[in-house]
């Protein structure tokens, strides 16, 4: 089967929705300027060959004007694939999808629907502060909006699939280092086996990667991929570690978290993002408040420190989690 | 000057209806009867009916926190504007909304959005929407003076504008934002000189003067029509009341406002209208009665409108 990397995953399910459905259009910055990039990470190149630049329409750097423009053309039964080249510009849009597209649909009762898709790339890349930054975190607290965040090829063509083609605003973030990462990073190979055939993911289905017995690690994004290594690691101590990627924050797959908990008797939440009011301070209150009896020991978190990401890269990798944070916290909640 | 009379006496009419209506649901909120807060609109009639009367239904609005006019103007029921005040379940937005978020797609109107200057991207990506899919709709972004101080207009114009989208841009200056006279925070005198940064025609007109307005309004949206975009149209006008309900306006000047409130737009299209012998004052005056009674049926359906359950609440946030 054919091995694509996210971005050609990507590109493909926007290519596939694209023809599939005429209202589906893209808007953005640099997404089809002929001789540009395709968007900042390559997702959109050559789309514009196909589509046009009425469908691949490029904008003025106007992030919140991106992000209005792509609310009402939603009312008005368009699907916009809207583009911020870098998470951390999506702050200026904030007013546009919390206040507009989040709240229409419940400001009118019912009766409108705002069905867009918000890429954002995040993620701690070498960029320094104003372009690093793991945001979804800040999206969960909004009721109206969908979170994603797909960790490979496979799940993030499915999930945009399913994103596009959802009524609802989805917020759908996609990591800098994952998108098909020439080797850049050690133990990040994102790519996956992606069918000719069409498939979707459902929102709310999160995927066990690794089966285990002793302890739950939930992580998403390229925390994935570290803890899928620090995993290996722990094996050799004789910790089985079973590790669950919701996919979707919201909606969250409870039910399989859960499970995973009550089998395991112990959990480590682990993002890239800072510590404090991020999505596993969410995710911990859940497991504590539904799950506290199947728990042998408090659950722990590993994330990032409350600083915003430095650029240096000996600082960079100290404030992005590691495999070695991973095993200690796991060793911590096991007791070892 | 061209305009049918039977037009000109139905734009009388609804500017009657909007400033009726406002006076009463005024009186509404301060006797108690309603919750929550309002932001009145009498003074700026002509502005909503001028634009809208050369808007059909399909085509949309996004409005403003001072709603009620445009929604009325574009043709949202009475009643349920009125019983979206009353927080009742048969208004507009079923309760969910109140009074700064009134509106009704089904007649071309997005809820109004009350964060100053949101609604202008809304309403260019609507615009976008039409241009997309070959739509002969326009859509226009009712907005005041003070929001286009903000980036979204400043964003959502120059987009528009690339495009050539078919879109009215209408900037209601009625010389204050909340409490802040205009001349504070802007040193250009006309708003509609803000056009030319981005290319398309900015028009002032005499915002008090309803066929002006409609007049104006007609061009653009002919223009827009046509695919030649959009058109920036600066009403100058001025707020009778305060900016909000509990607002005495002590910040303004008895001078000013004895001026303008001499140039209400209601009292002025009265008077050509009878000098034009398409209005005598009996028939204004059985218009105004005509109006009562239609405000009277929506205040006593709004009354006895159910009100929504509390666990309504949990409805409508996802599609």
């Amino acid at each position: 089967m054919r091995r694509l990397t996210v971005a050609e995953a990507l590109k493909e399910a926007i290519r596939e929705e694209m023809r599939r459905d005429s209202t589906v259009f893209c808007i953005g910055e640099d997404i089809g300027i002929k001789g540009g990039w395709g968007g900042a990470f390559t997702v959109s190149l050559g789309l514009s060959e196909e589509f046009g630049h009425l469908r691949i329409l490029d904008t003025p750097i106007s992030e919140l004007g991106i992000a209005g423009v792509a609310v009402g053309a939603a009312l008005m039964g368009m699907r916009p694939i809207a583009d911020v080249e870098y998470g951390d510009f999506i702050f200026l849009a904030m007013d546009q999808l919390i206040n507009n597209a989040a709240k229409l649909r419940y400001m009118s009762a019912g009766k409108l629907k705002v069905p867009m898709v918000m890429r954002i790339p995040v993620g701690a890349s070498g960029r320094g502060a104003q372009h690093s930054q793991s945001v979804e975190s800040y999206f969960i607290h909004v009721p109206g909006l969908k979170v994603v965040c797909p960790s490979n090829a496979y799940d993030a063509k499915g999930l945009l699939k399913t994103a596009i083609r959802d009524d609802n605003p989805v917020m759908f973030f996609e990591h800098k280092l994952l998108y098909g990462a020439k080797g850049r990073r050690e133990n990040v190979d994102a790519r996956a086996e992606v069918p000719q055939e069409e498939y979707l993911i459902p929102f709310g289905v999160a995927d066990i990667k690794r089966r285990g017995s002793h302890v739950t690690v939930i992580a998403t994004l390229r925390m994935v991929y570290t803890v899928v290594s620090a995993a290996e690691k722990l094996k050799d101590e004789g910790i089985s570690v079973e590790i669950v990627d919701p996919r979707t924050l919201i909606p969250l797959d409870k039910d399989t978290i859960l499970k995973s908990v009550r089998k395991t008797n112990h959990a480590v939440i682990v993002h890239e993002d800072n510590l404090t009011g991020g999505w596993g301070a969410e995710m911990a209150a859940f497991i504590s408040s539904e799950g506290f009896d199947y728990l042998d020991a408090p659950l722990k978190r590993v994330c990032a420190p409350d600083t915003p990401v430095p650029f240096a890269p000996i600082m960079e990798n100290y404030w992005v989690p590691d495999e070695a944070d991973v095993i200690r916290a796991v060793r911590e909640v096991m007791n070892r | 000057m061209g305009i049918p009379g039977d037009n000109l006496i139905k734009m009388y009419r609804k500017m009657i209806l909007i400033r009726n209506f406002e006076d009463r649901v005024h009186r509404l909120f301060l006797s108690g009867e309603m919750p929550g807060t309002i932001h009145l609109y009498q003074g700026q009639e002509a502005v909503a009916v001028g634009v809208c009367a050369s808007l059909r239904k399909e085509d949309v609005i996004t409005s403003t926190h001072r709603p009620h006019g445009h929604a009325i103007a574009k043709g949202v029921p009475v009643k349920s504007i009125m019983a979206e005040l009353f927080a009742k379940t048969t208004g507009c937005c079923k309760g969910k909304g109140g009074s700064m978020h009134v509106g009704s797609i089904e007649v071309g109107m997005v809820p109004a959005i009350a964060i100053v200057g949101g609604g202008i991207p809304v309403a260019t990506g609507m615009a976008l929407a039409f241009k997309m899919k070959r739509l002969d709709r326009v859509a226009v972004s009712f907005f005041g003076d003070g929001a286009s101080n903000g980036g979204a207009f400043h964003e959502a114009i120059n987009m528009g504008s690339i495009w050539d989208l078919p879109l009215i841009y209408v900037c209601e200056n009625n010389l204050y934002g909340a409490s802040t006279h205009v001349s504070k925070v802007m040193k250009l005198k006309d708003i509609a000189e803000r056009a030319s940064s981005y290319g398309i025609p900015g028009i002032v007109v005499d915002g008090n003067d309803v066929i002006s307005v409609y007049k104006a309004a007609k061009e653009a949206i002919e223009r827009a029509r046509k695919g030649e975009g959009p058109t920036l149209i600066e009403c100058k006008t001025y707020r009778r009341g305060g900016h909000s309900r509990s607002d005495p306006g002590q910040y303004r000047d008895k001078k000013e406002e004895g001026i303008w409130l001499a140039k209400d737009p209601i009292s002025r299209m009265h008077k050509n209208l009878i000098k034009m012998s398409i209005l005598t004052e009996e028939k204004g005056k059985r218009i105004e009665n005509e109006v009562k009674a239609q405000i009277d049926e929506a205040i006593e359906f709004a009354q006895k409108s159910p009100s929504p359950k509390p666990e309504d609440v949990l409805k409508d946030v996802f599609a």
